[in-house]
This record gives structure tokens, sequence and C-alpha cells, in this order.
């Protein structure tokens, strides 16, 4: 490989990595935002099955 | 992006800068990316100030934050073909080169400013005003290679058109609009997660 080639190739090398990194921090962060929309579901759920125990439980 | 990659390798010809010509297909559309990315935050943040469009903020926060990842890139494609080039991995004297790290610098500080201050509308209006001064710096920067008095950079376009063959023109044509698409998915695609990130944040406090 010559020094031109190393040289071109260090370029491109830069702009994939850097943006391959990018894209890999926002893959992280919505993997992050899905565990909790799954934790607020379950929260959700759990609230809105509260009041029905405490119906059954009086009756 | 292939098609671009391919056409930068297999169809444009050389011309007597050689193969390190190559970066030139690459770093110049990244530099009108970021500028475009810089722009385009200018643009949000005006419409912030104007029509009060609280999703303004966000959007021009987005477009600056990958404005400063382009104009990086830009920096560090351009330094490798300066040391290939010129034989100097940066040249202080070239007018140019220093405006564009003023510029990339003056968006640094934009995360600073924004980040030092507590989320609310101060927030949004200094940040959209801060944006709405490096709006200012793009022109400048763009235009400092014709102001400048030693000429080492390249020049690429004057007033006669574009200073290379068809096909080259053709390719770097093809190159600015892939690193156009890629800015533009990202940009929606870091979108789309802040905004499920705030949406989460409110869910959370309604159900706590």
């Amino acid at each position: 490989m010559t020094t031109e080639e190393k040289y071109v190739a260090a370029v491109y090398l830069v702009v994939f990595v850097v943006l391959l990194a990018y894209v890999f921090i926002i893959g992280l962060k919505l993997q992050r935002l899905e565990r909790e929309l799954a934790e607020l579901t379950q929260l959700a759920l759990r609230k809105k099955e509260e009041p029905e125990r405490k119906a059954v439980a009086v009756g | 992006m292939a098609a671009a990659i391919a056409l930068i390798f297999f169809y444009a010809p050389l011309d007597e800068d050689g193969l390190n010509q190559k970066i030139f297909y690459f770093h110049v559309p990244i530099a009108f990316t970021a500028y475009a990315c810089f722009g385009w935050g200018g643009w949000k943040a005006l419409r912030h100030l104007w029509k009060r469009d609280e999703d303004a903020d966000l959007e021009s926060y987005v477009a600056i934050h990958l404005g400063v990842i382009f104009g990086l890139l830009t920096l560090v494609t351009g330094s490798i073909w300066a040391r290939y080039r010129w034989g100097h991995w940066w040249v202080w004297s070239e007018d140019q080169l220093v405006l564009f790290l003023v510029l990339f610098l003056f968006y640094c500080a934009y995360f600073m400013l924004r980040f030092s201050l507590p989320p609310g509308p101060q927030r949004a209006n200094l940040s959209a005003v801060y944006a709405l001064f490096g709006v200012a710096l793009i022109p400048v920067s763009i235009l400092a290679i014709r102001l400048s008095q030693r000429f080492i950079h390249p020049i690429a376009f004057d007033k006669g058109g574009p200073n290379m063959a068809g096909s080259q023109f053709f390719t770097f044509c093809v190159a600015v609009l892939a690193m156009f698409a890629v800015a533009a998915t990202l940009y929606h695609l870091e979108l789309a997660g802040k905004r499920l990130d705030v949406r989460l944040r409110e869910l959370r406090e309604a159900l706590q």
C-alpha cells in the first residue's frame, strides 16, 4: 500500500467509524428507551389492576 | 452512499492531484452537510423565536449536534488531506481553515450554554438566539477562500462554475446527495429518540 493510498483509506475509515459510532450510540439509547417503556407499561398495568382488586376485596 | 463510493472509485477519473483527490469527494460533501445542519439549526431556532414552536427548539438542537459531528469530520478529513498534500496537519495562515475552526468551536460552545441552564423557556430562547448568531458565520466561512490572500486551499468552484470534468462533477453531486441523505436519516433517528425520551418522562411523571 502506498502512502497516498494509506491517507485515502484513513479518511474513508475515519468517516465510517465516526458514523458507525454515532449509530451505535443512538442504538444504545433506543435500547434504554425500550427498557423504560417496558417498565412504564408494567407500572401502568399494576395501577390499572389496583382498583379492581380493592373492589373484589370489599365484596 | 454505496453508489457514491462506487462512482468515486470506479467512475470518476484521477486528475493531477492523483489518488489523493478521492478525499475531495468525501471532505467537501461533509463540509456542505455541516453547513446545511448549522443552517437548518438556525432556521429552526428562528422558528422557535418567531412562531413560539416548542418542538423547533429540540429540532434546532439535534441539527446543531449533527452539524458539530460533521464539522469534526470535516476538520479531520481535511487535516489528513493537508498532511499528504502540504506536509502539515494544520496551516494557521489559511483563513478558510481557521474560520471553519471558529465556526466549529462556536457551535461546540452552544452545548456549554445549553447545558449550563435548567430546561425551560429561558434555555430554549437563549439557545435559539445563540444558534442564530452562528448562522452569520456560515457565509463568512464559505467565502473565506475568496478573501484569502494565499490561496493554498484548492478552489473547486468559481464564477465560471465547477473546476472539474463533467464526470467528476456528477460524482461529486452524488456524493453530496448521499451525505445529505445520511445526515437526514441520522437527524430523524435522533429526533425520534429525543421525542420518545421526552414523552416517556412525561408518562413517568403522570404515573407516579
